[in-house]
């Protein structure tokens, strides 16, 4: 019997106990007037030190960062926008995916509404029109990096194969084309005895589509796959590659990619600008090992982000009043200068300020430059709805010929297949 | 009670009518917390589940069409299901089999008379309170191609390299070697009690009979902790058909996370269930319709185990 009121008494207590958490919860960062605005990414974008910055100014505003995987944080992004429930303020969606979500507008604050309606000539053209909904009402995002493409290789790896070492020099070495490009890595191959000349052929694939005028969707959003004829050559000039043995057969943000960097197991690697930043990170002693020439095949876009506003956000205002904040060129260029992601604000394109950066991990490179040139020189190509999942479905095809499981001619007709139940 | 002690003062008929209500309601209201979130958070996702998986429901839209079986039809009649299907049982049977017998002989060792037994018995459950994820992410690297820990012990000993993720058969061990080391010592601890109950008189008589160690772990022991052999083999079948975070962490990530490799070669049920639920299209319907055929599967793999562990008993 007396033990009966000691129970019931911690009962209640346990049950307040759990409200007064639930309730702490939910008022969670309301209180005492602040507002924190919840930052959705993945990877490190170098918003750090801005939170701060913007944190000065505007001292009602806090800041939390959540970094998912690449391709679990899109994920996550669409469960939470189907669910109406669970997105942070702020999102982050890389151009893969952007057509996806331009496709249901009203699940985002319309930026337009927002104020963004006059920033239009801030942006490289493509770079606003990606986040533009189909009939062109609405503006989904702002943008953030893009992705011109370069080629990062190893000076000591090239030396050791006999081929030339500076910049220029191997720029011109495949200036021709991507197939100068291969017959590079046959005269690498043959010099060294096997080692491999570049990471991953879904890399190199996805680079070559990437410049061609038509992708993997044409603008009515059907997928051209088969009848691209860009895409034929594509895939054969990579298996060519691949038969050579020329890829290390490293898959992209593996542990095993990441080794790769920091062991210096390949000679070159694809480099849109926010590429630079992998490789510092990725290999921090190969320090002035790597250099970056042009890539083979004229320019082209691989990557690059916008913000968007989920609509399920409730600070609207503040949140958009930052992301204008943060993609304006000064912020921009601060971010280029702390990670490599390239501005998509073509101001800064004649500012000396980019233009004059290099870098000394990459053997002092003209980063700035050479990212300008490569970032003014992209054609746009329309990026289709499933435009991410269908060249991660051709280079698992690609995987399949690496790893030696398939012949070329089986892993083409399981591509097209896979591609028809999309 | 204390008023059949006292015997004295009779209960008015609303007391007893109280008394019997308690002594027949009681019960069920102890019990009733379980089943009523059981009923929410059990049955009635099950049965929505089964709702949804008769619909063409996809998460990025408001419209869901009812299509019948159409679902369960699709499903049967794709290649890659019955893959994933024979994975998840060659899997499962890698899995279990081997580290079942290793648990049998590890409880078996356990029982005897050792220094610092405690410590032992609770070494057994160390890998068990490791999280699936910390589990899946070091064996990954352990068996990695370029730079694994396995692979350079087979290169040192002469052995060649193996791309343990490429292959069927080395991608199914790999990931079994996984569920192996984090059940093992947990099974193991389960056999363990078993043993302990089963009385000593019995081993004395083998023993006097001749029997060895071994064959009276096989003899006498095993027939004697039958039920509790019937309850792993069936809880870690039930575990096995679920496989989901080592292949899928086991990829690395990516689009291979999803597809179980490049070539589906360790694609799980669970793994092509998230691949059509979680992923492009969001096909929450066709998902459901996998979840409840995995849930068909694991019964009747569950009864064909207990049948045959039943076998066994009869046969000895």
């Amino acid at each position: 019997m007396t033990r009966r009121p000691t129970r019931a008494a911690m009962a209640v207590a346990a049950a307040a106990a759990l409200v007064a958490a639930g309730t702490a919860a939910c008022s969670g960062g309301d209180d005492d007037g602040k507002i924190t605005l919840s930052v959705g990414l993945f990877g490190d974008f170098g918003f750090g030190p801005l939170y701060e910055e913007y944190s000065e100014l505007h001292p009602e505003i806090e800041f939390e960062e959540r970094i998912a995987e690449f391709a679990d944080h899109h994920t996550n992004l669409t469960t939470h926008l189907a669910t109406g429930s669970g997105a942070a303020d702020i999102e982050a969606v890389e151009v893969g995916y952007i057509s996806q979500y331009t496709a249901q507008p009203d699940r985002f604050h319309d930026l337009l509404d927002l104020g963004a309606g006059d920033l239009e000539g801030q942006w490289l053209d493509w770079k606003w029109q990606q986040a533009l909904s189909a009939d062109g009402e609405s503006l989904i995002g702002l943008g953030t990096d893009v992705g011109g493409m370069a080629m990062c290789y190893r000076r000591d790896l090239f030396e050791a194969a006999g081929l030339p070492v500076e910049r220029d020099e191997v720029s011109a070495l495949w200036a021709g084309s991507w197939d100068d490009y291969v017959a590079v890595g046959h005269q690498y191959s043959e010099a060294t005895g096997g080692d491999y000349f570049f990471e991953s052929s879904g890399n190199m694939f996805r680079a070559m589509v990437e410049q061609a005028e038509q992708g993997v969707y044409d603008r009515e959003d059907n997928l051209v796959v088969e009848s691209n004829p860009a895409i034929g050559e594509a895939w054969d000039l990579t298996v060519e590659a691949i038969e050579a043995g020329m890829s290390n057969r490293l898959q992209a943000w593996t542990p095993e990619w990441n080794a790769g960097f920091s062991e210096g197991t390949f000679a070159t690697i694809i480099c849109p600008a926010w590429m630079t930043s992998y490789i510092e990170t990725n290999a921090p002693d190969a320090a002035g090992l790597w250099d970056i020439a042009t890539v083979p095949g004229g320019a082209g876009n691989m990557g690059g982000s916008h913000l968007v506003l989920p609509a399920q956000g409730e600070h609207a205002e503040e949140a958009y009043e930052f992301l204008e904040w943060l993609t304006a060129p000064e912020q921009q260029l601060k971010v280029f200068e702390s990670t490599g992601n390239f501005p998509s604000t073509p101001e800064l394109y004649e500012d000396p300020a980019l233009t004059d950066m290099s870098k000394a991990y990459f053997n002092d490179a003209p980063v700035g430059q050479i990212f300008t040139d490569a970032a003014q020189a992209v054609e746009p190509q329309y990026q289709g709805p499933l435009q991410g999942d269908v060249l991660a479905t051709i280079g698992q095809g690609l995987g399949r010929i690496e790893d030696g499981s398939q012949s070329a001619e089986e892993a083409w007709s399981q591509v097209v297949g896979d591609l028809e139940s999309f | 009670m204390t008023v059949t002690a006292k015997g004295a003062a009779r209960p008015s008929p609303a007391g007893l009518w109280r008394y019997r209500l308690d002594l027949k309601a009681s019960p069920y209201l102890y019990i009733a917390p379980f089943f009523a979130l059981f009923a929410v958070f059990g049955l009635f996702p099950l049965a929505f589940t089964a709702w949804v998986s008769t619909h063409e429901w996809s998460l990025l839209s408001d419209e869901h069409v009812f299509v019948g079986l159409g679902n369960y039809q699709a499903l049967l009649t794709d290649p890659y299901f019955w893959n994933a299907l024979a994975n998840t049982i060659s899997i499962l049977l890698l899995a279990t089999v081997p580290q079942l017998f290793a648990a049998l002989l590890l409880a078996h060792l356990l029982t005897m008379r050792l220094r610092g037994q405690t410590f032992w018995r609770m070494g057994m459950l160390l890998p068990n309170v490791a999280s699936v994820v910390a589990v899946a992410v070091i064996f990954s690297q352990l068996f990695g191609r370029d730079f694994g820990l396995v692979n350079w012990v087979l290169e040192s000993l002469g052995a060649g390299r193996i791309d343990w993720q490429a292959g069927t058969a080395s991608s199914h061990i790999a990931i079994a070697v996984m569920v192996a080391w984090k059940w093992t010592g947990y099974n193991a601890l389960i056999y363990l009690a078993a043993m302990q109950a089963v009385p000593k008189e019995v081993y004395e008589a083998a023993h006097l009979d001749g029997a060895s160690r071994l064959q009276q772990l096989f003899q006498v022991t095993v027939p004697m902790i039958r039920p509790t052999v019937v309850f792993t083999v069936i809880v870690s079948t039930i575990y096995g058909l679920q496989i989901f975070a080592e292949p899928q962490l086991f990829a690395g990530g990516g689009a291979n996370g999803v597809t179980g490799g490049a070539s589906r070669q360790f694609q799980t049920l669970t793994l092509y269930l998230y691949e059509h639920g979680f992923n492009r299209g969001f096909q929450f319907g066709y998902a459901s319709a996998v979840a409840w055929t995995m849930f068909a599967v694991i019964v009747l793999v569950a009864l064909l185990n207990y049948v045959f562990i039943r076998r066994i008993r009869s046969a000895s």
